[in-house]
């Protein structure tokens, strides 16, 4: 009891520092919770590069800090918290699995906000955010359709999640768009990051026969694999992996969270802050696709980026019906567009995927 | 000329001086290091080891220090028994795991239905996922002869696999819109590995943790077996003229070390935890290595070094975030423990002799 009286008493003191600064904290302080090191090159790279866009951008009216490696469960929760004690005004969460401990902490501060990426919980001081990345993965189908010789397009799943199922459906709906022959080939690497297992499935899939491959994990190790092997085309994955342009890479999805970090810590600042669902896309500039190398040939550079304006423009979804699901059952009719419910969701493959999900 | 000289006999004095130098060997390299990055070492040194004792959140720090103490301690423990008789048990984390997915499918099998009896079974399958788990290296080892650090380790992977598809399979939360990881044992209150009182860290891990170390003391300082346990480690031969089966403290000592680790994994997934997701193990079964030595693989020192273990933890991320340390920064620090604690454990068995090396 009296704990839960220290804890709500320093709440109190903070939170209300955080409106009014009474605490003496001129700025506002704003923390980042990572799930890898910063130095991965993909993912907590990016949300990295958006915490320095924010202190460039707001310059000495913010403080940032961030804490690294953090495994998901009651470590994140006890660095969430002390960062909520050592007065943080805004708290970004960035991995899946901190959805419950961001639940948690935020409870007991009521006047701190949290941000959680990629989750479906929300509060009055938690907000989650999240980017459809899907749009990209459609341009990135439609290269590789072009792009293959063998018809054989492998792919480097992580878990076999909502997240990544989406991707597979728009990559290979979009590749067999652009070549009716194409097949996909799935090897789960049940990692985000680890470079040596993902040079593996890289390799497995060349020897199989693809010469696309797309990738859902972090490393740039695929694209060595492929740059090894000579002829194999990649995109680079959550960042431009620009290194391996132009080729294998010829193109990539980077995510860019620079411009809603420095939206929601404004929002901090001016006291407008209110908890939302933001789930932006290509449009927004949340998704960014890397620059599309000159080994891909001009007229299929055009297709892509008329593509990526169709996309951003909202002029057309990623999931345009008529689409089937694999057992041939209806999944949208002529002209339907997936609703944000089903695809937040998506545990099935879309007709003419070969292979099972793995359970 | 300075050369190393096998002492007559183990120093007493040395063994127990042991990590406390190595604590301040690690202090002084530490604090060097992170001079080297740019920061204060004094303060970065203080902010790890002062501020979740005694700062201004201490009443926060200090029960987390329970949390993620107590499965360290736990499994150590069992592990410390194998390691003074030479069975290295390497694959805690795996038992671990398995504790875990037993435990948790127990409580998960009988959601929504409320009974004070479910939580003790659940602590009982626990118990016995790790045990079993453990078997298959102790059995392996006593039928065929196999090295039991190969298949204990392998197995982690294996019992990952599993904790893998469990989330994302069998125990998946069918209300969680498809994404993986099992319902939440938090809000399962039969299942639920509550604080027993609020905020003070101490769950039911706390408390067996506790029993385990009495336990171990007893075992090691008062019985036969435990007897057997150390002249197995410390005189192979002379064990056997005493009569011990090697077979059966092989299986003694898989066994209880697997299902402490068990017992370890269902504390932490039922109650700080509360899930089963895909990366619910955090490398608890191999710091616990660490620890063991650490604590001489005595019951006390080891809950000494649980307890010095999850500071450096604790207060290793305050540091990351109060003054920039990058979280590698702190994995060295920690490593550096280890590294002069066995380069001082030298000195127990041998000492430093400068002179002339005598023609042989």
């Amino acid at each position: 009891m009296k704990f839960t009286t220290l804890l709500a008493s320093a709440a109190v003191a903070l939170g209300l520092g955080a409106a009014a600064y009474a605490d003496g904290h001129e700025k506002t302080k704003v923390g980042f919770v990572y799930v890898g090191p910063i130095g991965d090159g993909g993912w907590t790279y990016e949300h990295d590069k958006g915490r320095l866009a924010v202190e460039e951008a707001l310059g000495d009216k913010v403080d940032t800090v961030y804490v690294e490696n953090v495994a998901e469960g009651p470590d994140s929760e006890r660095v969430m918290t002390q960062m909520a004690l050592d007065g943080a005004d805004l708290i970004f969460t960035t991995s899946f699995g901190y959805m419950d401990p961001t639940i948690n902490v935020a409870a007991k501060f009521p006047n701190v906000k949290f941000e959680h990426a990629t989750g479906y919980k929300r509060a009055d001081n938690v907000s989650t955010y999240s980017a459809r990345f899907y749009e990209g993965r459609a341009i990135q189908g439609h290269i590789a359709g072009k792009m293959t010789k063998s018809n054989i397009i492998g792919y480097i799943g992580s878990y076999p999640i909502p997240e990544v199922i989406r991707g597979i459906n728009s990559a290979f709906i979009h590749a067999r768009k652009a070549n009716p022959d194409v097949q996909f080939k799935i090897v789960w690497a049940y990692t985000w990051f680890d470079p040596a297992k993902e040079a593996d499935a890289a390799k497995v899939l060349i020897e199989q026969g693809a010469d696309v491959v797309l990738q859902h994990t972090d490393s740039t190790a695929p694209q060595a694999a492929a740059q090894e092997a000579g002829n194999v085309v990649t995109f680079g994955q959550a960042s431009d992996m620009g290194q391996y342009a132009p080729f294998p890479r010829v193109s990539s999805i980077i995510d860019d969270w620079a411009p809603y970090y420095i939206a929601r810590t404004q929002a901090v600042i001016d006291g407008t802050w209110e908890s939302t669902d933001t789930w932006d896309g290509i449009g927004a500039g949340m998704v960014g696709i890397g620059e599309i190398s000159d080994a891909v040939p001009a007229d299929v550079k055009a297709e892509a980026l008329a593509l990526k304006a169709s996309l951003a423009d909202g002029s057309y979804h990623a999931f345009t019906g008529p689409l089937n699901k694999q057992d041939g059952s209806a999944f949208l009719a002529d002209g339907e567009v997936a609703d944000d419910g089903t695809l937040a969701g998506m545990n099935f493959y879309v007709e003419g995927i070969e292979g099972d999900i793995p359970q | 000329m300075i050369r190393l000289e096998k002492r007559p006999q183990p120093s007493r004095a040395f063994a127990w001086a042991t990590p406390l130098l190595a604590v301040l060997a690690t202090f002084f390299f530490g604090g060097l290091l992170f001079a080297v990055l740019g920061k204060d070492p004094i303060q970065s040194i203080l902010t790890i080891f002062w501020q979740p004792l005694f700062g201004e959140f201490s009443f926060f720090y200090r029960p987390q220090l329970l949390i993620k103490g107590a499965p360290l301690v736990l499994i150590a423990i069992g592990l410390s028994l194998g390691f003074r008789a030479g069975i290295w048990n390497i694959g805690a984390e795996g038992q671990y795991i398995m504790g875990a997915l037993f435990g948790a499918g127990v409580g998960l099998a009988f959601y929504p239905a409320e009974s004070a009896l479910i939580f003790p079974a659940m602590v009982l399958a626990g118990a016995f996922g790790g045990w079993i788990w453990a078997m298959i290296p102790a059995v392996l080892k006593v039928r065929f002869g196999t090295n039991e650090i190969l298949v204990s380790l392998m197995l982690v992977y294996v019992a990952e696999q599993f904790l893998a598809s469990m989330s994302l399979g069998l125990m998946k939360n069918p209300e969680g819109f498809g994404f993986p990881g099992s319902r939440n044992l938090q809000q399962y209150p039969s299942a639920h590995n509550a604080e027993l009182i609020t905020g003070s860290g101490m769950h039911w891990g706390v408390v067996f943790a506790m029993i385990a170390v009495i336990f171990a003391y007893v075992l090691l300082t008062r019985h036969r077996l435990g007897f057997a346990v150390r002249v197995t480690g410390e005189a192979p031969r002379a064990a056997k003229f005493s009569g011990v089966n090697p077979g059966r403290l092989i299986l003694f000592c898989l066994g209880t070390s697997g299902m402490l680790a068990g017992l370890a994994g269902l504390f932490e997934v039922s109650g700080p935890s509360g899930q089963v997701t895909i990366d619910f193990n955090t490398g608890y079964g191999f710091t616990a290595i660490i620890v063991a030595f650490l604590g001489r693989l005595h019951p006390i020192g080891i809950v000494l070094a649980g307890l010095l273990m999850a500071l450096t933890y604790i207060g290793g991320d305050i540091a990351q975030s109060q003054l920039g340390l990058p979280a590698a920064a702190i994995q060295v620090f920690q490593g550096m423990l280890l590294f002069f604690l066995l380069a001082f454990d030298l000195f127990t068995n041998y000492r430093l002799r400068t002179g002339r090396t005598e023609a042989a």
